[in-house]
Parts: structure tokens; sequence; C-alpha cells
């Protein structure tokens, strides 16, 4: 992805669901910039969770047999965007999971561009999104697989949940695909929380509040599983549904 | 402690129950039985405040309260729980997680002091010994994996915890084996017969009712109550089949 100089327009793909206004107050956004040197294991933890609006562009690097694993929190800016440019060569491995709890008119964004540039190269990309109120919620992911890049095994699991018929979910999966035996698997949904279960949960004493958030922390801890900071990310995620909710 | 006084409750604005009068005492075990369609489930749901479930007429007090007044969590607090025919699985929330927030949301909703995590599982453990259920199942998400009987078994081990006033129990004995039909027939029997609790059992078949011996039979019939019994008017129904002994009645 070229960063563009001038504010971007809901013209630019990358951009279309952008909260262009709040854009603006933080732009333009610098590129941090991730170097894993070949055979390197690192991680990374993103939790974002004050008010104010934030926007933030990571590229990241991975030598032969590199791995890094990235898990974001998005739960309380206005608006709030994490780009992220992910480069694999040979052997390596990139993992995101990533979860947006949004309310009243909040714009929430996950964009991530992951190219494949070696062979057998391993990445798993998971969103999960829950929206209340206005709030909007999009994650754009793109997949590339360069030539030569065989033996590639990607895939995506990207799902939203509407807690207000209100609210807007946006998903855009994109594979581009140009070597051999490659393995690209992706799933997308967005949904309401089950009637059957709420209910289920309810007839046992659960508020409706709590039997929500219950369920939508089963549904968030997808994205956090089997990462280093797995109970200090849940936590942040349940006090921010208990807010939303 | 339950008393439905002309109940009608429709779903999807279809009329199921027409006019269903029903009272319970403590310390008794009600049966309710009928042919497919006869509106058993949804007395069950309406009476638990099941969403789409709409009562057009009638009255339930349930230990003085207004039942229909409250919402499904304010029922299940008064003490009412309702067994489901078909246990809701819930993907990534442990039954030992669920349970444990559901008793204190309940004693919270009571004014009591909730349940420390050691105290719960205690609990727990009892009652799902009780049932036969290895603890290690409540570890897992709800229901989800279990066989029909063991959803049912742990609707059982649920009820324990949450020690109820009254139990409707819709079809517990649906998919159960011989076994386990009788480990929950005895479950029920450990759990709810007491002085002061009832139970109502929703049931096709007498099968149930040799387990757990009820104090009253009803035939439900197109959405009303039609005759009433002992135990023995299970034994009959099995017999002589319902379509008898409901049109006796109409006769």
């Amino acid at each position: 992805m070229s960063e563009v100089a001038a504010l971007p327009t809901r013209k630019h793909e990358d951009f279309r669901y952008s909260d262009i206004d709040a854009l603006a107050g933080v732009w333009p956004i610098a590129r941090e910039e991730i170097v894993v040197a070949d055979g390197g294991d690192e991680s990374l933890q993103i939790v974002e969770d004050g008010a104010a609006a934030v926007a933030r562009h990571l590229v990241i690097s991975l030598g032969k047999g590199a791995k890094f694993d990235l898990r974001v929190l998005s739960a309380g800016p206005v608006y709030g965007r994490i780009a992220v440019d992910v480069r694999l060569a040979e052997g390596a491995d990139f993992t995101l999971g990533a979860a947006q709890l949004a309310t009243g008119s909040e714009t929430l964004e996950v964009v991530t561009e992951v190219t494949h540039a070696g062979l057998n190269a391993t990445s798993s990309q998971i969103v999960r999104t829950a929206l209340a109120g206005h709030s909007v919620g999009t994650y754009l992911g793109r997949i590339a697989v360069e030539r030569g890049a065989d033996g590639t095994d990607a895939e995506q699991s990207v799902r939203a949940m509407l807690l207000d018929r209100t609210a807007t979910a946006n998903a855009r999966p994109e594979l581009e695909i140009y070597a051999d035996d490659v393995k690209a698997a992706h799933g997308c949904a967005v949904g309401e929380l089950d009637a059957n279960g709420l209910f289920y949960l309810m007839s046992r004493g659960l508020t409706p509040p709590e039997a929500k958030r219950l369920m939508l922390q089963a549904f968030i801890a997808e994205a956090f599983t089997g990462a280093p900071g797995e109970a200090e990310l849940s936590e942040a995620a349940i006090a921010r549904l208990e807010a939303i909710l | 402690m339950l008393k439905i006084d002309n109940l009608q409750a429709n779903v999807a604005d279809k009329p199921i129950l027409k006019g269903l009068s029903l009272t319970i005492n403590p310390g008794e075990i009600h049966a309710i039985m009928g042919p497919n369609g006869a509106g058993k489930s949804t007395l069950g749901y309406t009476l638990g405040g099941r969403p789409g479930y709409e009562v057009t007429g009638g009255s339930v007090d349930f230990l003085g309260q207004d039942l229909l007044d409250l919402e499904p969590h304010e029922r299940a607090a008064a003490g009412l729980f309702l067994g489901f025919q078909y246990p809701v699985e819930i993907p990534g929330v442990s039954f030992v997680q669920f349970l444990r927030e559901a008793a204190n949301a309940q004693r919270k909703g009571r004014g009591e002091e909730p349940l420390s995590g050691g105290e719960f599982l205690k609990l727990a453990r009892e009652k799902a010994g009780l049932l036969r259920m290895d603890m290690d199942m409540l570890k897992r998400p709800v229901n989800v994996g279990f066989s029909g009987g063991e959803k049912k078994r742990a609707e059982m081990v649920q009820m324990g915890i949450l020690d109820p006033k009254l139990a409707i129990l819709d079809e517990t004995d649906s998919g159960l084996d011989i076994d386990a039909l009788r480990i929950c027939g005895e479950g029920i029997n450990a759990i709810m017969r007491a002085p002061d609790k009832a139970v109502l059992l929703i049931t096709h078949y007498q099968r149930l009712l040799d387990y757990v011996k009820p104090d009253f039979v009803h035939v439900l019939a197109a959405g009303r109550i039609v005759k009433i019994g002992g135990p023995d008017l299970a034994l009959r129904l099995e017999e002589e089949g319902y379509e008898a002994v409901v049109q006796e009645t109409a006769a």
C-alpha cells in the first residue's frame, strides 16, 4: 500500500469507510517499521482504549522462518484505524488476532495487506467485531501471493456481530494469487447474537446485558486465543463490553 | 405456589393455549401429558417468558407475584427453573463460568451474597455427582458436543445448582436411554422432592413417571386441560392412547 501524502477521500479504496473528518485530525499517519530477522520470533500487543481518534500504520517485514504474533484490541476511540502491511519471506509465519468493540457513532477499522513473497509461509487473520448504537466497524483484508511463493497457507476468519440494527459492519476480503499449490481460506459473516442462546442464559438468571456479555466474551476470545497477553486482552475487552451493553 | 388461571397465549399470532388453568401447591409433583401440538412446550416457554410467546389473556401467580410481569431472569431469581427439551449449545462459554454467573446473578437478585469460586465448585461437584456426570464435562463449553442424554443430565445438574422452588421440565425424558432415564428421574427426586418445592413434568410418555411419581396427571389437548387424574391416568393413557381418553372427555 503506497501511503498517500494528501488526506485521502473515501474514493481511496483503503479509506472507503473511514471517518475522514476524524482522520484529518491525526493525518498524516506515521509508518511504524518492524523488521524480524531470519528465524526471529516476536509479538506485539496493541490496545487502543482511549476515547481520542487514533490511526496507526505498521509495516512489518518477516525474514526467513521468522514469526510474528500481533494482537489488537480497539475499544474506545471515536475513530480508530489500524493498518498493517506484512511481507513474509520463505517459511515465515504471521498471526493477527484483532477485536473491535464500538458504540455510539464510533468508527473502527482494521486494514491489512499480507504479502507472501517466499515459499511455504503461513499467515492467519482472525478479526472479531461487535458493534452497538450507530457505530461502524470495518475490516479490509488483502492477501497477495507473489509469483514463486508456492506452498503458501493463508487464512482469514472475519466475523461481526451487530448488537443494534443501526450499527454497520463492512468486510472486504481480497485475494491476489500468482503462485501454485496455495491454500487461501477465508470465512466472513455478519450476524446478530443467537436469540435462543440468549433466552437460555436468561432463563438461568442472567440479566440481558450479562447474557449478551457472556456470549460476546466467547465470540471475541477467538481473536486472542494463544496470545502471550491473552488474559490481559480478555479483561480489557470485557471491561469495554460492559460499558457498551 | 403456581396458579395458572385461564391462560391464553399465541405463537406467531396463532392461538395455542386457549384457557388453561392449573394450580400447583408446594410439595406436589404434576405431570402434563398430551398429544403432539397440544401446547405442552408452549406452556413451558410461556411460563419461562420466552420472546415470541405472547400472552393474550389469563393470569399466572407464582409465590404471590404476577409471573407474567417478570422478565425471564427475574422469573429465575424468583425460583422458577425451565428444563429445556432441546438445551442450547453456547460455544466458547464453559458451564462452570455460566452457572457460577447465573447462580450469583440470582443471588444478587434476591439480595444474597455471591458464592466464591471454591464454594461454587464444591456445589457443582456435588450436583454433578448426583447425576453421575464427570466434573470435567462442566469445564467444557455449554452443551457443545454433548449427546442428547448428556444434555438432559446437564440440565438436571443446573437445576441442582440453581436450587429452584418450581421446576418446569419440558420432555426431560426425550433422548434418554434406560439408564440415563433412571439417573435423571432419581436426580429430580433428590433435588426437587421437598415440602417447599414443586415440579411440573411435561412429557409424552409414562416411563419417566415410573421414577418420578406424580401426585396429579393432567391431559392437555388443543390448548386446554381436558382431564385430571392420579398416576393411574398416565398408565391408562399409555394403554389406550390420547385419542380415546380425549374423546371420552369430549363426549
